[in-house]
């Protein structure tokens, strides 16, 4: 398809697109990292949300300032802002997560000159109304120094007009990939990820037209299409910009039917409610969504979650897919085991760094676990 | 050869005896609570232990058990029983360590003693927030989660608000866990005995400011307990109270931690608990004595923030602002404070695996450190409890080359 095309091409060289965008569209562009960087108020202010993922080139620069045992995406990040690879940001907004991100603000803050810097310090909580009340606060807080930052003024429309773009995307990518889960060969894994992934990088608009192309395309095909039966398997744990993984799976008798990644559904899951006070809404969103283990939510929401979306997939098993050096994920790994177990759903663990391991190990673990479920 | 062991006698620390007995009827205390009908609540290093004591409740802390494990050398065996449960290897030991006692009762106490409550105050790091999310499930007993917002630049009104209007929720879960009310009375006197013991330590932590240094970072880690568990108790105040007294004996007698003082030098991070031995002799032998440290000072770094009129009214600020919830720069900026008023002669780090919000951040202090003073600085690699991250060899050798920076700099500047 040729959207799907021109999302890998962006995904390709993801910091020349931004450079031409800037230059082209004379629009300023804003780093973000993580799944809970409201870019709403990025896009009111008329700038562009840009999601830094770092092109895992090999850390030099960021040995000084970075322990081995950092997460490789905080490492490849700081290693490409250090060798001048990003260049083109005009600024760069953290939302508090880990205690890895934390640090990298820091860091970033003394090490990196040439943009602005903004740190979204949210609640690590979100279960109380207090909670939320700060969180209210805290997106108040960061429309004000956005303002001041970028010498723009957020009105609640410009709100309201950024509110309908996200939704548009987190709207279209919630269909493709209900779609892709429910008529198995219709879309490749690795395609979807490449969809929202890329709706992370490309200019929203662009992206919002796309996906409804190819959501529409979709829709227009018609259901399972004759093969081997797939075992339906979901993808759980953190970032995934390993698109081979898909191609592994596929390729040793699996299909991702749904996947509980903060490059994937959690990044897009919740609408954005379109009426109302935007900011309060697009605080509703962050603190409702599907929840990531750097945050609080009660002891039981991701197990039931996981459990919850298994079933309603019909999924076979899950493979948990971990960053090494990723402290929450890892945490939240054998009670999430363990909750599957006890529905009576197996699961197994690869725990990776930027780059997947170049023989063919993983390919046979795969084989071997979709065989046997 | 007698003479020489007679100084070592008098170098040795007399309060240490006491400690001992407090700590020991501490834990037995907290192993009996089922008999005794107390309850029992565990809660970070950097909690807010004052309502606790306040409502009779016996403060249990997972850290410094974590401690006791790494110290008792059992480190090892426990985090591989947690990798056996699924945890990665690269997760906080202390974390590991408790998470494996927990099912069998293991460790140097048999367990710790059964929870009726959990208080997290992630004000340390997001590994608390994980780690009592897994004991809240595995005890199935009430979480309290104290969330204090990261200042990187500044503490903000919006998280001052928020977390004051947490403090009072914390009295109500204390309230109902309880089934008692809350005496506003009590806390008042329990928060004029935490301002004063964590005076005292402070006070005490001071002497070393004297040279011979009359006690090091090694002995500050042993009598760091009390102040951190028993915070807000009289017993506290007066164990400090006496240690200050030694100290300052000491101190009038020319006494120093160290048998011939040539070196001072300033701690970075955790401890090493299962080679704190090993470590202080290594120094101590070079005559290098770590004259103070970014971590025992932390309990009391929060001081100048509390009010003990308004303790209830000061406790946002005081957690909040804790020396691990502050952005690099700021920490650097008080690691100098630090390395000027106990005048250092250089820095030793522990890079320490377990700890990533106290470890990422370390070089580009060192660096700070490097530009504003212009001492030498030491990286040790290793792990608080966890051995197998600790190389012997590796690390004696680069001790080695440090002192030698060292004494060619005392050399040239003579
Ligand atoms: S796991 Fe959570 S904290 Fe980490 S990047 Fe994803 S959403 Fe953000
Ligand atoms: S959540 Fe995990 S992967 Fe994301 S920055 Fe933190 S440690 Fe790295
Ligand atoms: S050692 Fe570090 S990571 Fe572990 S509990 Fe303490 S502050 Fe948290």
């Amino acid at each position: 398809m040729r959207q799907i095309d021109e999302c890998y091409q962006v995904l390709a060289d993801p910091y020349g697109y931004a450079e031409r965008l800037k230059k082209e569209s004379r629009r300023k562009i804003v780093g973000t990292f993580c799944s809970y960087a409201p870019e709403e108020f990025i896009i009111a202010a008329g700038a562009h949300p840009f999601r830094i993922f770092g092109t895992g080139e090999k850390a030099r620069l960021a040995e000084s300032h970075l322990q081995s045992y950092c997460c490789s995406l905080v490492r490849g990040a700081l290693e490409d802002a250090l060798a001048g690879r990003l260049a083109f940001l005009d600024g760069v907004v953290f939302p508090h997560t880990c205690d890895t991100i934390q640090r990298l603000s820091d860091i970033w803050r003394l090490n990196v000159g040439g943009c602005f810097h903004l740190d979204v310090v949210l609640p690590v909580r979100l279960d109380t109304d207090n909670a939320r009340q700060y969180l209210t606060d805290v997106l108040k807080r960061f429309r004000r120094e956005l303002e001041a930052k970028l010498g723009a003024v957020i009105g609640d429309d410009d709100l309201r007009r950024a509110i309908g773009l996200t939704n548009r995307i987190r709207g279209a990518l919630t269909r493709i990939a209900a779609l892709a889960g429910d008529r198995p060969g219709i879309l490749k894994g690795a395609d979807l990820s490449a969809l929202a992934r890329s709706a992370m990088i490309m200019e929203r608009s662009r992206a919002a037209m796309l996906l409804e192309e190819v959501l529409a395309q979709l829709e227009a095909q018609p259901g399972a299409q004759p093969g081997p039966a797939r075992k339906r398997v979901i993808l759980a744990g953190g970032v995934c910009n390993q698109p081979e993984v898909y191609a592994l799976i596929e390729e040793g008798g699996g299909a991702v039917a749904a996947d509980d990644l903060c490059t994937g559904s959690r990044s897009y899951e919740g609408l954005i409610d379109e009426t109302g006070d935007p900011l309060a809404a697009i605080g509703r969103r962050y603190a409702e969504r599907v929840v990531c283990p750097a945050k609080h939510r009660g002891l039981a929401e991701r197990a039931e979650n996981l459990v919850r979306m298994a079933r309603a997939k019909q999924a076979q098993g899950v493979i948990f897919l971990l960053l090494k050096f990723c402290d929450p994920h890892a945490f939240d790994y054998p009670h999430l085991r363990e909750a599957l177990e006890k529905a009576g759903i197996p699961s197994m663990v690869v725990e990776v760094e930027d780059r997947l391991p170049a023989d063919g190990q993983l390919r046979t673990r795969f084989e071997a676990f979709i065989e046997m479920i | 050869m007698a003479e020489k062991d007679e100084a070592k006698e008098k170098r040795k620390i007399k309060a240490v005896a006491r400690m001992k007995e407090i700590m020991t009827a501490y834990y037995i205390e907290a192993k009996t609570a089922e008999q005794t009908g107390k309850k029992v609540a565990w809660i970070t290093s950097g909690g807010p232990v004052e309502p606790l004591i306040a409502m009779d409740v016996i403060p249990v802390y997972p850290e410094n058990h974590g401690a006791m494990v790494g110290a008792s050398k059992m480190g090892v065996d426990l985090c591989q029983k947690a990798e056996a449960m699924g945890y990665s290897s690269d997760l906080c030991s202390y974390a590991r360590a408790d998470i494996a006692c927990a099912p069998i009762s293991g460790g140097p106490i048999g367990g710790l003693p059964r929870p009726d409550m959990l208080v997290c105050c992630n004000n340390i790091c997001g590994t608390v927030l994980k780690w009592y999310e897994v004991q809240a499930r595995f005890f199935n007993v009430p979480l309290f989660i104290l969330d204090t917002p990261f200042c990187h630049t500044e503490f903000t009104p919006e998280s001052r608000r928020y977390v004051q209007e947490q403090v009072n929720e914390y009295i109500a879960f204390l309230e109902k866990v309880c089934g008692k009310k809350f005496d506003y009375d009590r806390i008042k006197e329990v928060g004029r005995l935490s301002a004063e013991g964590q005076r005292l330590w402070q006070a005490v932590l001071d002497t070393a400011m004297n040279r011979p240094a009359p006690l090091s970072a090694f002995d500050a880690f042993f009598h760091l307990a009390l102040i951190v568990t028993l915070r807000g108790t009289q017993q506290t105040v007066d164990y400090y109270k006496m240690l200050l007294a030694e100290m300052q004996e000491r101190v009038a007698q020319g006494i120093g931690a160290v048998a011939d003082e040539k070196y001072r030098l300033l701690w970075d991070n955790l401890p090493v608990w299962y080679r704190t031995k090993w470590l202080s002799e290594k120094f101590a032998s070079q005559g290098a004595c770590l004259v103070a440290d970014t971590y025992t000072s932390a309990w009391c770094g929060a001081l100048r923030y509390v009010d003990v009129n308004d303790f209830l009214g000061t406790m946002a600020e005081c957690h909040t602002r804790i020396y691990l919830n502050i952005g690099v720069d700021e920490m650097a900026r008080q690691v100098i404070e630090m390395a000027k008023k106990y005048d250092v002669d250089g820095i030793v780090m522990h890079s320490n695996r377990s700890c990533k919000p106290y470890s990422f951040g370390q070089y580009d202090i060192q660096r700070i450190v490097r530009e504003k003073l212009g001492i030498p600085t030491l990286m040790i690699e290793a792990d608080m409890v966890d051995e197998r991250s600790f190389s012997e060899s590796q690390i004696e050798t680069r001790i080695d080359a440090f002192i030698e920076v060292l004494k060619g700099r005392q050399g040239s500047s003579a």
